[in-house]
C-alpha cells in the first residue's frame, strides 16, 4: 500500500486515476482505518485528503455555506453560525460516534461509505445539500441523495472525489431536524433515522418540504410522498399522520435483533412526526428573530 | 524497504520517526516509540484507550496511520504529569480509587483534560456524554466521573 498525501484535489483525482490497483480516499478515516485493520479492503493506495486546502475549510456563500469535505465534525459543530442555520444538519453529523471520532469523521466520509443508517445522510438530503465532485472529467454538482447506490457502492466514477457539500441559505421561516433511534443513549448504529426540512410562508402554510430517511432500506431516501402530505397543510394532526403513514410505506428494512421489519417501519412515522414538530419550532424561531438563528 | 518519514511533535518535542505505511499512529507510538502509554483495547475506535490529541483535538490513534500525524503536533499520557508531580485528573483518579487494571485509565484521563480545556465546568450529564467513547471494563463509570467532576472543581480552585 502506497499514502500519498497531496495539496490539490486535481492532483489527488490525477493519484486516484491513474492507479491500476485499488484505490481509496481517506478523509477522518473512521471508516477506512477500520476496513483496513479488518482486512475487509486491502487498497494498493491511499490518498490522504486533509492536506488539501479547499477541502478543510468552511465558507459563506450565498447566504449559505460551503463545508469542505475533509471538515471534521468536531469543527462543524464549533461553527455557531452555521449550528444556528442547519441545527438539524449538525445533529445528524454530531451523533457519530465518540468525541474521539468527532474529532476525525465527515459527513462526507459518512456519505461515501453510503452506509444506510449514515447519520449524517438524512439531514444533507431534506437540507437538499449539494456535492461539488472534481475528476479527471473537471467539476459537477450532484444533490447528496443522488451519490450513495448501495452499502458501499456508490455514483461515484474513478478518480472523482467530492470537494465540498454546500447547503444553501436557510429561508426565513424554515427549520430543520434530525431524530434517530437506538436502544441506547450513545454509541450506537441507528434502526431509524428521520431528517426533516420545512419552511412555511407567513400564515403558517408549509410551502416546502423534504423528508429523507435512513436505516430502513439499502440506501437513505427521499420520501417524496411524505413531503407532499406536508405542503399546502398548516401542519395539523391531518397532515402529520399522512406524512407519518407515506414515511412508512416507504420503508423496506431489514429484520435483525436490533429492530424488526413492523418495529423499524412503525417507528419511522412516529419520528418523523416528531422532527417536523421541532423543525416548525425552530422555523418559527428563526421567523421572530428576522430570519436569523 | 518503502518506510515513510514522519516530522512531528510529541508532547511539545520534535520527533521524527519512519514507519510503515499499515502501521497507526498508535502501532507506532508504542512499537516504534517505545510509549507504550497509550493502550490498544480494540484498535476500532470503541473503546477509547488509545486516546491521544492532534493538535490539541481528542482522537483514537488507533484510527490513524502513522503517516498522518505529518507536520502535527500530538498529546499522549505520557506529557500529562510534570515529572512526578500528578495532573489533578490523575490525583483524582487514584483519590477515588477510580481504577483497577487501569488499561482504561490513560485514554480516560487524556479524554477528561481535553474536555477540561474546552469546558472547565462541565455537568455531570456533559462528563458522561464526553467519555461516552472511553470504555472501563472492571472499576465502572460512577468513580471515573466522580473523580473527574473532583479534578474540575480542583482546577477551578474551587
Ligand atoms: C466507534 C465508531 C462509532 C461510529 N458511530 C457512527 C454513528 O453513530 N453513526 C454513523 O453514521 N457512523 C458511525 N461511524 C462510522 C464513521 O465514523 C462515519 O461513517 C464517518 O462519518 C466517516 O467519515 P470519515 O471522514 O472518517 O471517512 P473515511 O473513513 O475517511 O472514509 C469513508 C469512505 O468514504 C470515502 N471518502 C471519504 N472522503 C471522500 C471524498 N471527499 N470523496 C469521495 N469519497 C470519500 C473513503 O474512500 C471511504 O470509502 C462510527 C465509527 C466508529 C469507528
Ligand atoms: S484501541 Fe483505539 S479505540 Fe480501542
Ligand atoms: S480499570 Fe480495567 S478497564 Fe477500566
Amino acid at each position: 500500500m502506497r499514502y500519498e498525501s497531496p495539496q490539490t484535489i486535481e492532483a489527488a483525482s490525477a493519484l486516484l486515476a491513474s492507479e491500476a490497483g485499488l484505490a481509496r480516499i481517506l478523509a477522518g478515516g473512521t471508516d477506512l482505518l477500520v476496513q483496513l485493520r479488518s482486512g475487509m479492503v486491502e487498497p494498493d493506495l491511499v490518498v490522504d485528503v486533509k492536506n488539501i486546502p479547499t477541502m478543510t475549510s468552511i465558507v459563506e456563500e450565498n447566504g449559505g455555506y460551503r463545508i469542505g469535505a475533509a471538515v471534521s465534525s468536531a469543527v462543524m459543530n464549533e461553527h455557531a453560525d452555521l449550528c444556528a442555520m442547519w441545527p438539524g444538519v449538525m445533529e445528524g453529523a454530531d451523533l457519530i460516534g465518540s468525541t474521539q471520532v468527532q474529532g476525525r469523521a465527515t459527513m462526507v466520509g459518512n456519505l461515501c461509505n453510503c452506509g444506510p443508517a449514515a447519520d449524517s445522510v438524512p439531514g444533507m438530503v431534506a437540507a437538499n445539500a449539494i456535492a461539488t465532485i472534481v475528476g479527471p472529467n473537471g467539476r459537477r454538482e450532484v444533490p447528496v441523495i443522488d451519490i450513495p447506490v448501495a452499502p458501499g457502492k456508490s455514483t461515484l466514477a474513478k478518480g472523482e472525489i467530492v470537494e465540498s457539500v454546500f447547503l444553501p441559505a436557510q429561508v426565513k421561516r424554515g427549520g430543520d431536524a434530525y431524530l434517530r433511534f437506538i436502544p441506547r443513549t450513545e454509541m450506537d448504529i441507528a434502526v431509524v433515522g428521520v431528517g426533516v426540512n420545512i419552511e412555511l410562508d407567513d400564515s403558517g402554510v408549509c410551502t416546502h418540504a423534504r423528508v429523507g430517511l435512513g436505516a430502513v432500506a439499502i440506501k437513505v431516501l427521499l420520501v417524496e410522498d411524505a413531503a407532499k402530505a406536508l405542503i399546502g397543510s398548516k401542519l395539523d394532526d391531518a397532515a402529520l399522520d399522512k406524512m407519518a403513514a407515506a414515511t412508512s410505506a416507504a420503508c423496506k428494512p431489514i429484520n435483525d435483533k436490533r429492530g424488526t421489519i413492523e418495529f423499524r417501519t412503525k417507528v419511522a412515522g412516529v419520528l418523523a412526526v416528531r422532527a417536523v414538530k421541532i423543525a416548525l419550532e425552530r422555523a418559527n424561531k428563526r421567523a421572530s428573530n428576522g430570519g436569523e438563528k | 524497504m518503502s518506510g515513510i518519514h514522519v516530522s512531528t511533535k510529541i508532547n511539545g518535542d520534535a520527533v521524527e520517526f519512519v514507519c510503515d505505511v499499515e502501521e497507526t499512529l498508535l502501532d507506532v507510538l508504542r512499537d516504534k516509540l517505545g510509549m507504550t502509554g497509550s493502550k490498544e483495547g480494540c484498535a476500532s475506535g470503541d473503546c477509547g484507550a488509545c486516546s491521544v490529541t492532534v493538535d490539541g483535538r481528542l482522537t483514537c490513534s488507533c484510527l490513524m496511520l502513522g503517516a498522518e500525524a505529518e507536520g502535527h503536533d500530538i498529546g499522549t499520557i505520557e506529557g500529562i504529569a510534570k515529572g512526578t508531580q500528578l495532573h489533578p485528573i490523575q490525583q483524582k483518579i487514584l483519590d477515588h480509587a477510580a481504577l483497577q487494571c487501569g488499561v482504561c485509565t490513560p485514554g480516560f484521563v487524556v479524554a477528561a483534560k481535553a474536555l477540561l480545556e474546552k469546558n472547565p465546568d462541565p455537568t455531570e450529564t456533559e462528563v458522561r456524554f464526553w467519555l461516552a467513547g472511553n470504555l472501563c471494563r472492571c472499576t465502572g463509570y460512577d468513580k471515573i466521573i466522580r473523580a473527574v467532576m473532583d479534578a474540575a472543581a480542583e482546577m477551578r480552585g474551587q
